[in-house]
């Protein structure tokens, strides 16, 4: 019967472990479709946004009564991957509760913590549950989110519900067995949580009990296997993905742009002729101004849409959203990721990318959305993982000017002027210093 | 600045004026109250005067690369032809602009936005303050600026003067890095908005009147126009002027 189980638990443990590093692969090749970009400097200072952000979630302290759930759920997550640990080499070695006699009397304290975590963490997504669907908490009930989005946030409160739900359970008809000394269940002693709730058990038989015992350890272990896999499909990858993307976050200051050089150069060939290179017969391919679709932005942007839990704190804070415009920095990274997981899908049925006559911006992004952007930098500050939506409204601007010259009437009149008069208005440049004529 | 370069001579600093503080009405009042301030104080400045262009903000802003990167060029040209080091404006647009974006152009000065400039001259005492000036105890509430706040992480020197003029300073809900935007960055400034319930100058001049504050202390020229509108819009002018710190400081100045 033993070997009966390792082999299953084998088995199991390998599908899902394969599959999660198919899809990861995928996930990263997709990833690697953008644009190159070096960031590699300042590791100190990355570390620390490591650190800090990640880590430490000191950005999700904006906003201290989510922060401190959230914490909860977190660090659950984090410490019980410990006890995920056991229960792996216990399935693969047929034993039970290895560590146990490894560690003797620090064993109950351990696993003392793991239920304490448990509970908070249960109670936490039964509050976030609560959030979400009976105090419909505005960010979390935008229209971005009809559909799959609030189906998949559910989907995680009600899957970690249920699993540390398993865990204590487990953990009950655990202890009554060893009270009872029935062969194979290392005797500990009591745990600080599941041990007030071992007399709800004490009516079932030795065998109703190792059944449920048996049967929350192996949902509890297939519902972690099935959620690892879950994951890549779901906003919930920002449990992975915070860590390198704190790492990559811009260092420079928010309220600077990333420059173009290819343009830079340009104009200094046209203003400087004598310092362009001589022409060659190898022109090199017209890189696209801006950004069309996903292949055109940074990586580092493409990883921004997979680090995006969707909290919806950029858009809360977006002045353009608040006043009803179409923007929402949220969708905007929403869009990115479904539009770069079709991309992704065409290139594995067509071996390379196949146009599909769709683009990030028109088919996703409407240019209402971009044109409602005033590059405050609100949803910069706000993620707290790092994620840039303004880099991308700001790639998708330049290739609607640059390469479609889609732009409203007033911002050619604009251009115009700083072009002919060196002042986004209609004044003459002799009228430039006319105000010291006025001074006393 | 032609005259300080055929004199052989370099000012304190630069002083660049910007698009806005040269030809918007409402603008170069603040123009001339920091002029003001630092005749009177004796820091001995220079303006380009007719060499100025736009920086190229709103155009990068909007998209428009190439347009900004001729402007870029140009100004770096006159600056760097003058041996330009220290600048100083009053536009958190071009403070940006200037300090973060021309470096990577070529163009490397010490920029220094003019609500730092102002706390830097009363700290160092060469700015003396009335006694119980114009605004002491007066209710003011200060707006900060995208491009200074979030995008520079410029919070405090703007409020250290006001503190200096003894204002009563009340903050808004969305203040420091949490500050809402006017509405006018991103090049917003020279287009309609986009359909919306409301006009985003009128949401944040609403949140600065609810502090029931007698002015709103600015520190931009843009912001300063966007919010001025969003005080006549609730029929506010009367009671609440939308003021920079320069004009405030102005007012102030010991005889």
């Amino acid at each position: 019967m033993h070997l009966v189980q390792q082999i299953l638990f084998i088995i199991l443990g390998g599908a899902a472990v394969y599959l999660f590093a198919k899809k990861v692969s995928s996930i990263r090749r997709n990833i690697n479709l953008g644009r190159d970009e070096k960031i590699n400097d300042q590791s100190g200072r990355r570390w620390k946004n490591v650190l800090l952000q990640a880590f430490g979630q000191k950005k999700m302290f904006k906003r201290p009564v989510p922060a401190l759930l959230h914490f909860a759920v977190y660090a659950g997550f984090i410490i019980i991957n410990v006890e995920i640990l056991e229960i792996f080499i216990d399935g693969i070695a047929g034993q039970h509760r290895i560590f146990a006699p490894l560690i003797g009397g620090l064993y109950p304290i351990l696993i003392g913590c793991f239920e304490i975590l448990a509970v908070l963490v249960l109670v936490s997504c039964a509050i976030f549950l609560v959030r979400r669907n009976i105090l419909k908490v505005r960010r979390l009930n935008m229209k971005e989110l009809n559909g799959w989005p609030r189906n998949d946030a559910n989907l995680i409160l009600i899957t970690e519900i249920i699993l540390m739900s398993l865990f204590l359970t487990m953990n009950t008809a655990d202890l009554v067995l060893q009270s009872r000394h029935v062969e194979h269940y290392t005797n500990t002693t009591s745990f600080w949580i599941t041990g007030n709730f071992t007399s709800m058990f004490s009516g079932i038989s030795d065998s109703g009990l190792v059944g449920i015992e048996r049967f929350c350890w192996w949902l509890h272990i297939i519902g972690v296997f099935a959620f690892l896999n879950y994951l890549p499909y779901s906003k919930h990858l920002h449990i992975i993905l915070a860590f390198p993307n704190a790492y990559y976050t811009r260092l420079e200051p928010q309220g600077e742009m990333e420059n173009m050089p290819a343009i830079q150069n340009e104009v200094l060939y046209m203003m400087q002729p004598e310092l362009a290179p001589a022409a060659t017969a190898e022109q090199p391919a017209h890189q696209r101004f801006g950004a069309k679709d996903v292949m055109d932005l940074s990586w580092k942007n493409l990883m921004d849409a997979y680090s995006c839990t969707e909290c919806g704190r950029c858009t809360a804070s977006c002045p353009a959203n608040m006043t009803g415009k179409k923007l929402s920095p949220r969708k905007i990274m929403m869009d990115t990721r479904d539009r770069l997981e079709e991309v992704g899908k065409n290139i594995d049925k067509n071996k390379e990318f196949v146009d599909d006559g769709k683009s990030l911006v028109h088919d996703y992004i409407t240019v209402e959305e971009l044109r409602a952007c005033t590059t405050c930098q609100a949803c910069v500050e706000a993620c707290p993982v790092g994620i840039e939506p303004l880099s991308i409204i700001n790639e998708l601007r330049r290739y609607l000017i640059m390469e479609e010259s889609n732009a409203p009437q007033e911002w050619n009149l604009m251009s115009g002027n700083i072009e002919n008069n060196m002042a986004p208005w209609k004044f003459s440049p002799d009228d430039r210093d006319a105000w010291t004529h006025e001074m006393a | 600045m032609a005259e300080y370069a055929a004199n052989g001579e370099q000012p304190e600093v630069l002083f660049w004026v910007g698009c806005a503080g040269s030809f918007d009405q409402r603008a170069q009042k603040i123009t001339k109250a920091f002029a003001t301030i630092l005749d009177k104080v004796g820091v001995k400045f220079a303006i380009l005067g007719k060499e100025e262009m736009c920086n190229g903000d709103p155009a990068r802003r909007s998209g428009n690369e190439f347009l900004f990167q001729m402007m870029a060029y140009n100004n770096i040209q006159t600056l760097n032809g003058y041996g330009i080091k220290k600048i100083v404006t009053a536009c958190p647009h071009c403070f940006n602009i200037l300090g973060n974006e021309y470096p990577a152009l070529g163009g490397n000065y010490e920029v220094i936005h003019h609500t730092t400039f102002l706390q830097q001259l009363i700290n160092d005492g060469r700015i003396r303050l009335k006694e119980g000036g114009a605004f002491k105890g007066k209710k003011i509430t200060y707006h900060d600026s995208c491009y200074l706040g979030r995008g520079n992480g410029i919070y405090e020197a703007p409020r250290e003067v006001l503190q200096a003029l003894d204002v009563e300073l009340v903050e808004m809900k969305r203040c420091r890095s949490n500050g809402m935007c006017c509405g006018a960055g991103g090049a917003q400034m020279f287009k309609e908005e986009e359909p919306g319930t409301t006009r985003v100058n009128f949401e944040r001049s609403a949140e600065a009147i609810d502090t029931g504050a007698n002015i709103i202390a600015a520190n931009c020229p843009f912001c300063t126009t966007m919010l001025t509108d969003g005080v006549k819009n609730k029929e506010k002018e009367d009671d609440v002027k939308v003021m920079d710190i320069a004009e405030l400081v102005a007012a102030s100045l010991a005889e």
